[in-house]
């Protein structure tokens, strides 16, 4: 759907929109694992070079009870302390706002920031929280039965359209 | 295939429900749990140490055994994970022991407890309880008579990893008491399934149980052969209290011959660390400038305990309710 040379150009945008904003001590946030993808790419084109940090919400996750945990949790990092930062926070897709709504409350057992921007390559409809981004690199409008799935190999990042099939919510 | 006494650890999906025993637990389990351990390990430095897993889950610490390092990491996983946890330090009587353990775990699954975690001095306790609660419910057996004690394997084994980098090819010496010792068969059987090149056990021949070597282990009662070339080096406790007869000759002789002082570890791989489940016999089993000396990961095996408990907690209680 999209290669890594479209990927490129939007990313190039999203970064610009972060520029815009002048945020005076951010802090970048990949949640893990496409989330940690794009704010590495992203990283490299922001004027204030800002500490990179990586989330991994699993711990934050509302259906533990249902699905139980991830067997690959990878510890998150946040290089700086978040208190009085401005948090920019990066996700591949935005589609339900769950994993988004587990990164803000991950974030604030770390401490109190200033604010936290979301920054995503993807919206799509699906909204199930009252969650919207700051920074969107590309609305989508995918049905309920079709998924946007980031990969990436060796470096090189792609977006495909996996379709789900009818029977999907 | 799994063994009998290992089946009722799983659901009929094959997941993980109790965890009693070390034993009939493919290596997949065990490694699972021991990542899953390494990214609750850096919990420590965040501003609040605790993440909401088992938020409205009650967890009541079943300790019919005195226990100070155990019970308490159990306390502290249990409320880092955001659950509800009771502590019951319960004395029993001797007869009629099935009966009345299986009553007081009853009476305490009415009050809606999620999570039982069990010490008894009779080996199979936690089983019972397991064998007698409705299917919602989990128990972790912390340490049963002389049969098991797998979380206390399972942090040793993190600890292992952690400072050795692996357990696989590695040589392990398991010294003293390992008679009385459930420790000791949980670690043997965590260390063969993650693939331990070689397991000593020694110790005086009172001490070793017979056909411990069915084990997977070689066993001998010469601390200089049992040493040479370790990586790890695991101090036992003299379970005195569990000792009715005369099975070491005196303190002061066992120190001599078993104890571990800086002259004996010479035998061990230069790089060899020390551990011991505690709580330790200072002068008995272990010489104090060796468990407090640079070999010595004691402490970091306490503070490993915390993280491997949440994550056998999480294992269990993840995935637990049944799909509407």
């Amino acid at each position: 759907m999209y290669d890594s040379r479209q990927l490129a150009a939007i990313i190039e945008k999203m970064a610009g929109q972060i520029n815009a904003r002048q945020l005076p001590a951010p802090l970048l946030v990949g949640i893990h694992t496409g989330g940690a993808w794009l704010a590495e790419q992203l990283h490299p084109r922001l004027d204030s070079a800002p500490p990179l940090g990586t989330l991994d919400i699993s711990f934050y996750r509302d259906d533990f009870s249902r699905v139980g945990l991830n067997p690959e949790v990878k510890a998150s990092s946040l290089p700086v302390a978040v208190d009085n930062r401005d948090i920019i926070l990066v996700d591949d897709v935005l589609h339900t706002g769950r994993t988004v709504r587990a990164g803000l409350n991950e974030i604030f057992s770390y401490g109190r920031p200033e604010r936290v921007c979301l920054a995503v390559l993807i919206e799509r409809p699906g909204r199930e929280l009252p969650i919207q981004a700051d920074i969107v690199g590309q609305s989508l409008q995918l049905a309920g039965h079709e998924e946007a799935k980031l990969t990436r190999d060796g470096g090189r990042l792609a977006l495909n359209i996996i379709d789900l099939g009818k029977s999907a919510p | 295939m799994i063994p009998a006494d290992s089946a009722i650890q799983f659901d009929r999906n094959g997941k993980l429900k109790h965890f009693l025993t070390i034993s009939g637990l493919p290596r997949a389990v065990l490694t699972g749990m021991l990542d899953t351990a390494e990214s609750f390990a850096g919990f420590g430095q965040r501003e609040i140490k605790k993440v909401p897993l088992l938020r409205g889950k009650t967890m009541v610490n079943l300790f019919f055994e005195p226990s100070t390092r155990t019970r308490t990491t159990f306390e502290i996983a249990g409320k880092r994970l955001s659950a509800d946890v009771i502590n019951l330090n319960a004395a029993r009587l001797s007869t009629s022991k099935g009966e009345s353990i299986i009553d007081t775990a009853r009476t305490l699954e009415a009050m809606h407890t999620d999570l039982f975690v069990v010490r008894d001095s009779a080996s199979g306790a936690a089983h019972l309880i397991a064998a007698h609660l409705p299917d919602h419910v989990r128990v972790i057996n912390a340490g049963d008579g002389r049969h098991a004690h797998p979380t206390q394997a399972m942090l040793d084994m993190f600890t292992i990893r952690r400072v050795k980098g692996g357990i696989k090819g590695l040589k392990v010496a398991i010294i003293g008491d390992v008679l009385h010792s459930r420790v000791a068969r949980s670690q043997i059987q965590a260390l063969n399934t993650l693939g331990a090149e070689q397991i000593r056990v020694v110790g005086p021949r009172t001490l070793i149980p017979t056909e411990i070597e069915t084990m997977g282990v070689a066993a001998t009662s010469d601390m200089r052969e049992g040493l040479r070339g370790v990586d790890v080096v695991i101090m036992l406790r003299l379970q005195r209290e569990r000792m009715d007869g005369q099975l070491v000759p005196s303190e002061q002789e066992y120190f001599n011959r078993y104890g571990l002082t800086g002259d004996k570890l010479r035998y061990a791989d230069r790089d060899a660390v020390v551990m011991h489940p505690g709580p330790i016999n200072r002068g008995l089993e272990i010489a104090s400038d060796v468990a407090d000396g640079s070999r010595s990961v004691i402490l970091q095996q306490v503070t490993c305990g915390i993280a491997v408990r949440m994550a056998v907690m999480a294992t269990l209680m993840g995935g637990s309710e049944e799909r509407p």
